[in-house]
Parts: structure tokens; C-alpha cells; sequence
């Protein structure tokens, strides 16, 4: 193929979204909404699957000790917890360490809240933060911590706690989210191609008859079947920059929203991390269901 | 040049259109295909450029076997063949110089090159002032024309007509007989179905008469013989 017969292809495909307007703009509209469609439950099951891992990663137990145990007591204690096989790591939090922690978990809004405790009425206990290596042990572990008790006669570990009971059943909802939206975002993807090609099938319907002249003179496949591919990769990037903006725009506005709201447990992946892959994901789609679309429906044309 | 030897073409329906047809056409002849609706004439001519194969039998266009050809290769036969037809079959939406330029974009031609060539022909069918028109600006006559100019632009051997005045007044049916009779005396081989008596009998040319797929009659300078 020369050059020029390149760019005759590119012109002609161009030119036939336009000719074609009302069917060009159906087939971008069930792009967008497909596309759209599948974005949304793209960022939901990605969010969902960071909750989750932050979940994981964040199940912890921590061992509250009671105020007078002397310091060998507790470094005794946290060999001990150390030894045990399922236990990644132990920390000492100190009360006034824990203190400060807190004040800068509520960050800004939560100042004034904690501005009344001082050293001296710290309400907040030492601790031990004990990180396992499988979050389902946790509650194994737990008793374990709680059962070190025994071997001392003062009970220096007053609570031990991780979450008992949620921490089961996040697990089993984000579970249940990422299995489901997977699903969805398959079907989803399949569904927007078959209305794709059906679309565009009907444009070339309209077209059979040109697709025969074309032959007649000597066109071959390759030939009729460029600007097609321009056409259908046109009206698939047409579709995909549309979704990616409507997608980046009201992302942001949610990532924003959430982040102002402290009185919700979550935060959002921020747009830094997620915009490139997501724009190019949708994109590549657009390109692949426009050019897909095309080619399935011209194939049987092209038998004359 | 076309040669056919004892072809046979049944359609999936059953239908027996052409039963041990053997014919020779030589370069530069002029033949009229004659004989009723339905026997076989269109098929006879599907042949030649290859929009059917032979149930049976050898076809041979310019050294082509057509039967044996691989798709692959038939776009490249098709551009040694012309074709023109009853109903125009051009492209609605491009004017009589891009629908004649289209079967030179098509082989790749240069620029330059398509130019020149697309206004000599349209030169030739005499169209030149009209070149800028669609197909629905034209009359049925000119867009003929157009029809024959890009049939002959690619400068093929054969031209295959399908009846090509069938759509046509009898004023206008002479004119293009005249400009068909113009290129076949430039050097190309003219196939035509037809089933206009008048002309059969006033433009004396070889005749091959077809009924229920079999050719009746083969005359040189022959005549319509029926009495539709």
C-alpha cells in the first residue's frame, strides 16, 4: 500500500463517520454508555479490592496493658508474642506515643476534640501492636496473647483486640464485591461489543451495494476494508475520550467529596494513581470494539 | 481470449443456467448474447468476471483459468475486465470524475496520472462539461456514460455489458451504441446481453443465441431472430 493510498483510507473513513451521522452517533452513544458502564464498575471493584487489601493489611491486634506493669514485664511479654510462629512483628506503643498517633489519624478537624488530654490524663494505654502473617489467624493469635495472662500472676494484659467479628465479615463482603464485579465487568465488555458491531452492521447494510461496485472494479478486500477499520477505530476513539472525561471528571469530584468527609471510614485512590491506566483501558477498548465491530460486520459483505 | 469449454453452472436452488456451453470469443471481437429472459445469459456473463464459478468445465479469460482462481487473486482479473450493467451501479455519492477515477484509486494509480486518464475518458463518452455532477444530476444517458468511462479507464481487454440500453429511450440507446462500437474499434472485446432487435439488426455483429442454457446459434454478422 502506498502512502497516498493510506491517507485516501484515513480521508474516506473520516469522511464516512460523517456521511453516516445519525448511525455514527448511535454507534458512539452505545460506546459511551457501554464504555461508561464498565468505567464505573472498573473504579468500584479497583476501590473495593484497595479497601480490602488496606483492610488486611490494617488487621492488627493490639494488646492493652494495664498501667503499673514494669518494663522488663512487658518486654518479657513481646519476646513471648515475638516467638509465636504466626506473628510478623511486635511494636510498643507507648501511652503518649498513642496519644499523639490518634491526634494525627483525626488530623486538623480532630484537634480540638483531643486538645483537653494532657499527659497526665491520657486516657489512652500502652499497647502492643502485634502485625500477623496471615489476617485469617488473627483470632487464633488473640487468644494466644490472651492466654500469656495466666502465666503471670498480676494479668498484666488487660483487653485484647482486633476487630472481632467485622474484621470476618469484611472479609467476606469485599469478598463477595470482587467476585461479582468481576463478572460484571466481563459481561459488561462482551455486551458493548455485540451492540457495537450490530450497529455498524446496520451502516454497512446500507452499504452492501457500494461494497459490490467497489469489487466489481477490482477492489481488493484490503481495499474496501480500510476505511472501515478507520471508521470503526474513529467512532471507538470518538466514544473512549468522551467516557474518559465524563469518568476522570466525576471521579475527581468523588475523590474529593470523600476526602473532605472525615465521618467516612474510607479513602478513595487518588486520581493520580488510577487516571493514566483507566483513560488508556478505555481508550484501548473504544479502539478494539470500533475496530471489531467493523471488521465482523464487513466480513460477510466482502464475499461477491 | 474467453474461451468456454463445455461449462456447466447449477445454482444451489437446482436451477440448470448453463449445460455444456462451449464458446471461443477472439480479441477485438463485438458479440451480441441474444435469447429469452432466464436462459441463461447472465450467468453466461458471471462467468467471464468471476462473480460465479462453473459447476463444470474450464473457463479461460486472458489466460486466466477462471474456475481454478484463487479469491485472493480475482480483484487483479477484474481489472482487465470492464463491466457495465442495465442499472449503472455507480457510487450515489460521488460525481461522474470520482466514480470513474475510483477504479484507478483502486489500482493505485498516480495522481497525475488518474487525472489525465479519467478526462480523456470522460472525453471519449462525451461528459467533459459534466464531470462535477452525481449520478442523480444525470440523465439515465449520461449516467451510462459515466458507467462505460469507468469500464474503459483501466484500458481492459473485455467489456462485459448486461444489457446496457435495457433502461434506455431509443435515442439514447443509439448514442451509447455508437460509443461502444468506438471502443471496440480501439482494440477492446465487447460481450453485450441484449434483447433490443433493432439494434441486433441494424449494427451487424456476431450473434450467440442462448435458450435453456445451451447456445442454439453462433452467426457472424447475425441477427436478433426473435420476435421480442
Amino acid at each position: 500500500m502506498t502512502f497516498r493510498t493510506f491517507l485516501r483510507h484515513l480521508r474516506e473513513g473520516t469522511k464516512n463517520v460523517f456521511r453516516n451521522g445519525w448511525m455514527s452517533i448511535a454507534s458512539i452513544t452505545s460506546i459511551i454508555v457501554s464504555l461508561l458502564i464498565l468505567g464505573v464498575f472498573i473504579l468500584l471493584v479497583l476501590n473495593v479490592n484497595a479497601f480490602a487489601d488496606d483492610a488486611d493489611n490494617q488487621v492488627q491486634i493490639s494488646a492493652f496493658l494495664n498501667s503499673k506493669v514494669p518494663q522488663a514485664e512487658v518486654d518479657k511479654i513481646r519476646n513471648e508474642i515475638a516467638m509465636m510462629p504466626e506473628v510478623s512483628k511486635v511494636d510498643f506503643v507507648s501511652r503518649n506515643q498513642g496519644l499523639k498517633d490518634f491526634k494525627s489519624k483525626l488530623g486538623d478537624n480532630g484537634k480540638d476534640l483531643l486538645d483537653g488530654y494532657t499527659e497526665e490524663t491520657n486516657p489512652i494505654p500502652d499497647t502492643l501492636k502485634v502485625e500477623v502473617i496471615e489476617p485469617t489467624t488473627v483470632a487464633f493469635v488473640a487468644s494466644k496473647i490472651e492466654a500469656l495472662n495466666k502465666k503471670y500472676t498480676d494479668a498484666p494484659i488487660f483487653k485484647v483486640n482486633y476487630g472481632q467479628g467485622t474484621i470476618e465479615k469484611l472479609f467476606k463482603i469485599t469478598r463477595t464485591i470482587r467476585n461479582v464485579g468481576f463478572i460484571f465487568v466481563v459481561g459488561l465488555g462482551i455486551m458493548a461489543m455485540f451492540l457495537i458491531s450490530n450497529t455498524i452492521r446496520v451502516t454497512i447494510l446500507a452499504r452492501r451495494r457500494e461494497i459490490g461496485i467497489m469489487k466489481l472494479v477490482g477492489a481488493t478486500n484490503f481495499f474496501i476494508r480500510w476505511p472501515f477499520f478507520v471508521e470503526g477505530g474513529l467512532i471507538g476513539l470518538i466514544g473512549s475520550l468522551v467516557t474518559s472525561a465524563v469518568l476522570i471528571f466525576g471521579y475527581r469530584q468523588m475523590v474529593e467529596s470523600v476526602s473532605q468527609d472525615i465521618s467516612l471510614p474510607i479513602h478513595l485512590i487518588p486520581m493520580s494513581d488510577i487516571g493514566l491506566p483507566i483513560v488508556s483501558l478505555m481508550i484501548g477498548l473504544g479502539l478494539l470494539i470500533g475496530i471489531w465491530g467493523s471488521t465482523v460486520s464487513i466480513r460477510k459483505f466482502l464475499k461477491v | 481470449m474467453i474461451e468456454m469449454q463445455d461449462v456447466w453452472k447449477t445454482y444451489p436452488n437446482g436451477a440448470h443456467a448453463l449445460q455444456g456451453v462451449s464458446v471461443k470469443i477472439d480479441r477485438n471481437e463485438f458479440v451480441y448474447l441474444v435469447g429469452p429472459s432466464g436462459a441463461g445469459k447472465s450467468t453466461f456473463m458471471k462467468l467471464i468476471y468471476r462473480e460465479e464459478v462453473p459447476t463444470k468445465g474450464q473457463i479461460s479469460v486472458n489466460g486466466f483459468n477462471i474456475g481454478k482462481l484463487k479469491p485472493r487473486k480475482i480483484p487483479y482479473v477484474r481489472r482487465n475486465i470492464g463491466v457495465v450493467f442495465q442499472d449503472f451501479r455507480l457510487l450515489p455519492r460521488l460525481t461522474a470524475y470520482e466514480n470513474v477515477a475510483f477504479a484507478l484509486e483502486v489500482i493505485e494509480a498516480p495522481k497525475k496520472i488518474i487525472k489525465k486518464r479519467v478526462n480523456e475518458v470522460l472525453d471519449l463518452v462525451g461528459l467533459k462539461g459534466k464531470a462535477g455532477r452525481e449520478p442523480s444530476q444525470l440523465s439515465g444517458g449520461e449516467q451510462q456514460r459515466v458507467a462505460i468511462a469507468r469500464a474503459i479507464v483501466n484500458n481492459p481487454s473485455v467489456i462485459i455489458a448486461d444489457e446496457p440500453t435495457g433502461n434506455l429511450d431509443p435515442e439514447t440507446s443509439w448514442g451509447i451504441m455508437q460509443l461502444l462500437d468506438e471502443i471496440n474499434f480501439r482494440g477492446t472485446t465487447i460481450v453485450m446481453a441484449t434483447h433490443n432487435k433493432d439494434i441486433v439488426n441494424s449494427m451487424r455483429k456476431r450473434v450467440i443465441a442462448i435458450e435453456e442454457g445451451s447456445i442454439v446459434r453462433d452467426q457472424l454478422r447475425g441477427e436478433y431472430g426473435y420476435d421480442f
